[in-house]
């Protein structure tokens, strides 16, 4: 215990020290992207490298946790970007007037188009139930809904796959989604408050499918060797989970701010994404995906809706759903 | 009576606990509706999350209880090897975190658990746990343990010397002794239950199969965190304060207030033992409900104990110290309360249990932010909070005891001068060993295992060990993500064993 208190007092005087030379650059971020197992660690190391300075990562619960802090701090906030905004949450960040263009001019390889002056994507990542190999597969939401296959959701009300899930709904059956959800209400064991419960139940043997990511089975593959784990190919399509970064209009280290959102598309950033946040990267680096990634599900057909459509389409698909499930 | 004792013993501390326990509570709620703009008031869907939230809270205490009388009258009347140790697991399931007991409750009855295995091994159809009677179901597994423990308490404050009256007048200790003593016990019991789950939030969710199962905490954390509409959070909060408010007005207004008297701390005699089959039968039952799940739940994290990363042994001493400086606060507050008594300081002590988390902590971080950075008060906060969260159990195991103690020898103190700090040394404390001790092993576990306000203000170097496992889980880490929730399991159980057991030394001669 002394000895990890000094080492703490130590670590705090140098970092003291440093901070009288060094500029820091505050990026608020969701929970997982910092922690150890995250991208966190290994991009403050690649960035502090070429920027001479400090780089802080500060963690505030998951995508949509990290909008309401940013809500909260409002325009006094120390952060200078916030990394971890999917696009369903976009519109009401643009609302809050706090962000600023990011300037960043560069193709990205994602399977949609993307043109947006104040977001910039870092990864994406495709929606699937995720099964078991060797188990019969659902080939399409409506063949989902019409089987007894048992699956687990997370609750769009609190997290950010769960209301993935309400946009898929709707992005596949414009008018048909209050049906679709009602068909899907006996196949849906459980809901879950976030990914980890909804995930951790699947492996636990509770249902047949979890509502995850098309890249889950490559953790599964490259970090465990265990290729048991295959995501469902729907004939519908998929629909995608674009992760972005904001740069704040407040900023007190513009010039570093935009100097990260330019590294964030480099290849040092990219290519630490697919191991460690186990999504496809925005923009493919020099080497390539790693092994493994080439065994992933490619969907046939991408969907997204636009921030401006989702953010419209909310409060509606949100009452289908829970009419749906109510009942 | 309170009197006697308020004038010998200095109220400061008593107003500062009042204080720090309103400010978190009604105080933080104020802040959020201080940042709200015009909201969409209470929707239909509200309303309805307020039924199944009262019907599920009300379903779980009254089964809880009904479940717990029999178990702690087994306790209170017979002696057998590992009872001391099965009072101690008692505590255990109160002390897990919510995902850890959800997935050891599902590895016993879940779809491919051991009970629904059965079934199918004997050709039986299989039965889901999900639904209003899983979360009944859940809850039960957390409360009836604190129910027994809270209930037991009643039976071993009736001192040896009414047993051995009732005995000889030949009269009937289950009219003369037992019904007074649970109808002064029972109400109050209940009452913790039902607070506890009148603000779940992730057991009702996770069991209750989907948006039937919306609870208020739920509607609460959907305000804050999907449509950030702070003005209606506070409503719900206020609503959820009502409801808890009424709830503990209800329960005092039918608990007869009564005092099993003084005796010689005598060891129990008794003469009633009746059916030893049935008690048998209590505690078996009882133990394997509770057992099983934990059970799993380690069988479950042992092999994930050894991939633990270094980051997880860090965050569990942070977790320790953080639990102790919670346990101390809490006891002290508690006592100072218990000490000052009255209604006002029964309100104090429903408070906490009835107030949302996520307002709670939204609350202070509005308030503390434009002052300071939130991280770099993220473990004095912690402790403040977990401190307060905890202060209705320990006001519960206190606050009888001490009052029985007033009225007991409170004249006999004040004709022998003894005032202050030797009244408090000399008296109080020693005739509170039992309760104190288990005040503070329950305030340093319930502490192990939170995870509500730190995630709002925890940086990285602040990471306590429920969040730790909860990155894990969020990093696809599941078997380590078990190895820290059994860490976490042995770690509560620890802490609240050596307080336990440590006041208990010599008590229970």
């Amino acid at each position: 215990m002394r000895t990890t208190l000094s080492i703490g007092v130590a670590a705090a005087i140098c970092a003291t020290g440093a901070l009288a030379e060094t500029p820091v650059l505050n990026v608020m971020t969701y929970d997982s992207f910092v922690s150890d197992w995250g991208p966190g660690p290994a991009v403050e190391a690649a960035f502090e490298e070429v920027c001479a300075c400090d780089l802080v990562f500060t963690g505030a619960g998951d995508g949509a946790a990290l909008l309401a802090r940013l809500q909260l701090e409002g325009k006094g906030t120390e952060a200078d970007i916030v990394l971890g905004l999917d696009t369903n949450l976009t519109a009401a960040a643009r609302e809050t007037g706090l962000f600023a263009p990011h300037g960043v001019t560069t193709d990205l390889d994602l399977p949609v188009s993307w043109d947006d002056a104040d977001f910039l994507p870092f990864d994406w990542g495709y929606f699937a139930f995720v099964g078991n190999a060797g188990e019969e597969a659902a080939v399409s939401l409506r063949n989902l809904a019409t089987g007894d296959a048992k699956i687990i959701i997370q609750d769009p009300r609190s997290s950010t796959p769960g209301l993935g899930l309400l946009m898929w709904v709707k992005a596949a059956y414009p008018d048909d989604a209050a049906e679709v959800w009602a068909a899907l209400a006996d196949n849906i064991v459980t809901v879950t408050p976030g990914w980890s419960e909804a995930y951790g139940l699947f492996l636990e043997g509770e249902a047949d499918a979890v509502l995850s990511y098309t890249t889950s089975p490559a953790y599964h593959l490259i970090a465990e060797e265990d290729d048991s784990k295959i995501a469902w190919a729907f004939e519908e399509g998929h629909y995608m989970q674009v992760e972005v970064a904001g740069k704040l209009a407040g900023t007190d280290q513009p010039e570093l701010a935009d100097q990260f959102m330019a590294f964030m598309v480099s290849d040092a950033f990219q290519s630490i994404i697919p191991t460690t946040n186990w999504m496809y990267p925005a923009k493919l680096p020099g080497d390539g995906l790693p092994d493994g990634f080439d065994t992933l599900l490619t969907p046939a057909k991408a969907l997204l809706l636009s921030s401006d459509d989702a953010a419209a389409m909310r409060d509606v698909a949100l009452e289908e759903w829970r009419a749906a499930l109510a009942r | 009576m309170a009197r006697g004792l308020g004038t010998v013993i200095h109220r400061l501390p008593a107003w500062l606990s009042a204080v720090l326990v309103l400010g978190l509570t009604l105080g933080t709620l104020i802040a959020v509706a201080t940042r709200a703009e015009i909201g969409r008031g209470l929707s239909p869907a509200d309303w309805a999350a307020v039924r199944f939230t009262v019907a599920q809270a009300l379903v779980s205490a009254v089964l809880s209880v009904v479940l717990a009388i029999p178990a702690a009258r087994a306790l209170a009347r017979r002696q057998f090897r590992g009872r001391g140790l099965l009072i101690t697991l008692l505590g255990a399931p109160f002390l897990l975190p919510v995902i850890v007991a959800i997935l050891g409750l599902l590895a016993v009855f879940g779809r491919s658990g051991i009970l629904n295995s059965g079934l199918a091994a004997i050709g039986l159809p299989q039965v889901s746990i999900y639904g209003f009677w899983g979360v009944v179901l859940a809850h039960v597994f957390f409360n009836l343990p604190l129910a027994v423990r809270l209930i037991l308490q009643g039976w071993q404050a009736i001192p040896a010397e009414r047993f051995r009256l009732v005995a000889s007048l030949n009269g009937s200790v289950f009219r003369l002794l037992e019904l007074p003593m649970l109808a002064r016990a029972v109400p109050g019991a209940a009452l913790v239950v039902f607070l506890i789950c009148l603000t779940s939030f992730a057991v009702a969710l996770t069991l209750g199969g989907g948006p039937r199962a919306t609870t208020l905490e739920l509607a609460i954390y959907q305000a804050i965190r999907f449509d950030f509409d702070l003005g209606r959070a506070a409503l719900l909060a206020c609503l959820q304060f009502a409801l808890g408010l009424t709830a503990a007005f209800v329960a005092w207004r039918v608990t007869p207030i009564l005092s099993m008297g003084r005796g010689m701390d005598r060891v129990v005699q008794r003469w009633d033992n009746g059916r030893v089959a049935v008690d048998v039968v209590a505690l078996a039952l009882v133990a394997v409900f509770l057992a099983l799940p934990l059970l799993m739940v380690i069988l479950r994290g042992v092999p994930g104990l050894i991939q633990l990363p270094e980051a997880v042994w860090d965050a569990a001493v942070r977790s320790i110290v953080v639990a102790v400086c919670s346990a101390i606060l809490c006891v002290g507050m508690a006592l100072s309360l218990a000490l000052k008594g009255g209604m006002a300081v029964t309100v104090i002590g429903v408070l906490p249990l009835a107030a949302s988390g996520l307002v709670m902590g939204t609350g202070l971080f509005i308030l503390v932010y434009p002052f300071v950075s939130p991280s770099s008060v993220a473990s004095p906060v912690t402790i403040l909070v977990n401190a307060t969260l905890a202060l209705p159990f320990a006001m519960r195991a206190i606050g009888p005891a001490v009052a029985d103690v007033q009225s007991n020898y409170g004249r006999l103190a004040d004709s022998l001068g003894m005032g202050g700090w030797d009244r408090l040394r000399l008296l109080i404390v020693p005739r509170l060993r039992r309760p104190l001790g288990f005040a503070a092993g329950l305030a340093a576990a319930l502490s192990m295992g939170d995870l509500g306000v730190i995630t709002l203000f925890a940086g990285d170097a602040q990471e306590t060990l429920p969040l730790a496992m909860y990155r894990l889980m969020g990093a696809y880490r599941m078997d380590a993500a078990a190895g820290a929730g059994l860490l976490l399991l042995a770690l509560s159980l620890a802490l609240f064993w050596i307080c336990d057991q440590g006041a208990r030394r010599d008590a229970d001669a």
